[in-house]
């Protein structure tokens, strides 16, 4: 569970958030809002990414200004553009990278890393050098790599705007099957209509939260 | 785009462990540079060209990996040739294109994570003179992952400005480049601190 409390942030004193106090308990949350309205710097926050420049953002209780380290082994993130998450060469090597810190055996990463690989029957994948995959096969390795990493929950930043409808669909079958509790920013609002509740952030405030009934058409209409 | 990265096999040379590989090339490119004999050079072909072959890797890999170096060879030849003779000329040309087979052996066969790992260990004991390894070696698996980046950087800009029927130009390419690069070094450092591992 994560609990926001009064937070706010800036940029170069130009104001992104302003005094947002919200609970995220719900197993899928999707967040919705236009360009530059404050929706990654809230993903951030969330993994202690961005440490707020006014209130607290609690992680199962860890604070993310006092041990930002903590709050992100919580909280997994994945990134809008895999190229610019996955660190190795190798297929398996990024998914090892993350685990290596933790102290593991040689055995034990090995045994760790097939079996993330084999949850999304991506095993072939994984003497491949990374910059040969397609970008469907990039986002699930990039997902993989998180989720190998056992996060409490998972924080995903607009994961599908690469991707086609074939890897849209095959990324949204994968999100369906995560036991892990999901916040998701986004803009396919296809992705989002069934989840447990989404927020809507304009120009740095909650604009809406609710069920994504309530929600979305209301999103709509303020983006005609 | 190859560019000696790591590729799968089941080779005793991918079997061997890193440190003794690169000692290997190590010890091979010093005796190739003191022993001063065109025939010890025209010999280390051969050896060299088999220990490559015995990566399993096969010709196609092989012609690509030396597609690049070709030009470099031809450099070197010249060179030896209009400053010494071209005897001089045929052995430097021998040394260098020996090297390349056995460092393209070693760089297919080792993992970029096991190379890594070896150069931590090798800069363990300067660590008290403020030398971070973990960071050394991670900025090597770095450096290798960007290569390939940067090049489709530079394939997406070339053909954005083509597209606008601009001609090729070097300030126009670089300096998007440079910006694009430095974006994404941006980013894969927040991915790497997301991941639990401070930068």
């Amino acid at each position: 569970m994560i609990v926001l409390d009064g937070v706010s942030h800036a940029f170069d004193g130009r104001p992104v958030l302003a005094d947002l106090s919200l609970t995220l308990a719900e197993r899928r949350i999707g967040v919705v809002g236009a360009n530059g309205s404050g929706k990654s710097t809230f993903a951030r926050l969330l993994n202690g990414l961005v440490v707020p420049s006014a209130g607290s953002v609690l992680v199962d209780g860890i604070d993310t200004r006092r041990d930002a380290k903590a709050a992100r082994r919580k909280v997994g993130f994945v990134f809008q553009n895999p190229d610019h998450q996955i660190v190795m060469p190798i297929v398996a090597e990024d998914l090892a990278f993350g685990l290596k810190p933790r102290g593991f055996g040689k055995a034990e990463i090995a045994a760790r890393v097939d079996a993330a690989l084999s949850r999304y029957d991506l095993a072939h994948l994984r003497d491949r050098p990374v910059h040969q995959l397609s970008g469907g096969e990039k986002q699930l390795i990039a997902l993989s790599a998180v989720l190998v990493l056992e996060p409490a929950l998972l924080v995903m930043d607009e994961p599908t705007t690469l991707l086609d409808l074939r890897n849209r669909n095959r990324l949204a079958e994968a999100v369906a099957a995560l036991p892990e509790p999901v916040v998701m920013v986004t803009h396919d609002l296809d992705f989002i209509a069934g989840f447990d509740r989404v927020l809507m952030i304009e120009d740095g405030r909650l604009a809406a939260d609710g069920l994504p009934a309530e929600v979305l058409p209301f999103y709509r209409e303020r983006m005609r | 785009m190859t560019i000696g990265l790591y590729a799968p096999g089941a080779s005793a040379l991918h079997r061997l462990p890193a440190g003794v590989k690169l000692g290997a090339l190590v010890a091979a490119s010093l005796a190739l540079f003191a022993i001063p004999s065109t025939i010890v050079a025209l010999a280390a072909v051969p050896v060299a060209f088999a220990v490559y072959l015995s990566t399993g890797l096969g010709l196609n890999r092989l012609i690509l990996e030396l597609r690049g170096p070709a030009l470099l060879l031809c450099f070197v030849f010249v060179f030896h040739a209009l400053a010494g003779s071209v005897e001089e000329g045929i052995a430097a040309v021998a040394r260098f294109a020996a090297l390349i087979l056995l460092a393209s052996a070693v760089t297919l066969t080792t993992p970029v994570s096991e190379m890594a790992a070896l150069v931590e260990r090798l800069l363990g004991p300067l660590e008290p003179l403020g030398v971070n390894p973990a960071k050394v070696g991670l900025a090597i698996a770095l450096a290798i992952r960007f290569v390939p980046m940067i090049a489709e950087e530079y394939r997406q800009i070339r053909e954005a400005q083509a597209a606008r029927g601009l001609d090729r130009n070097l300030l126009a390419l670089v300096v998007p480049l440079i910006i694009r690069t430095l974006k994404a070094a941006d980013d894969l450092a927040d991915a790497i601190e997301a991941r639990g591992i401070e930068t």
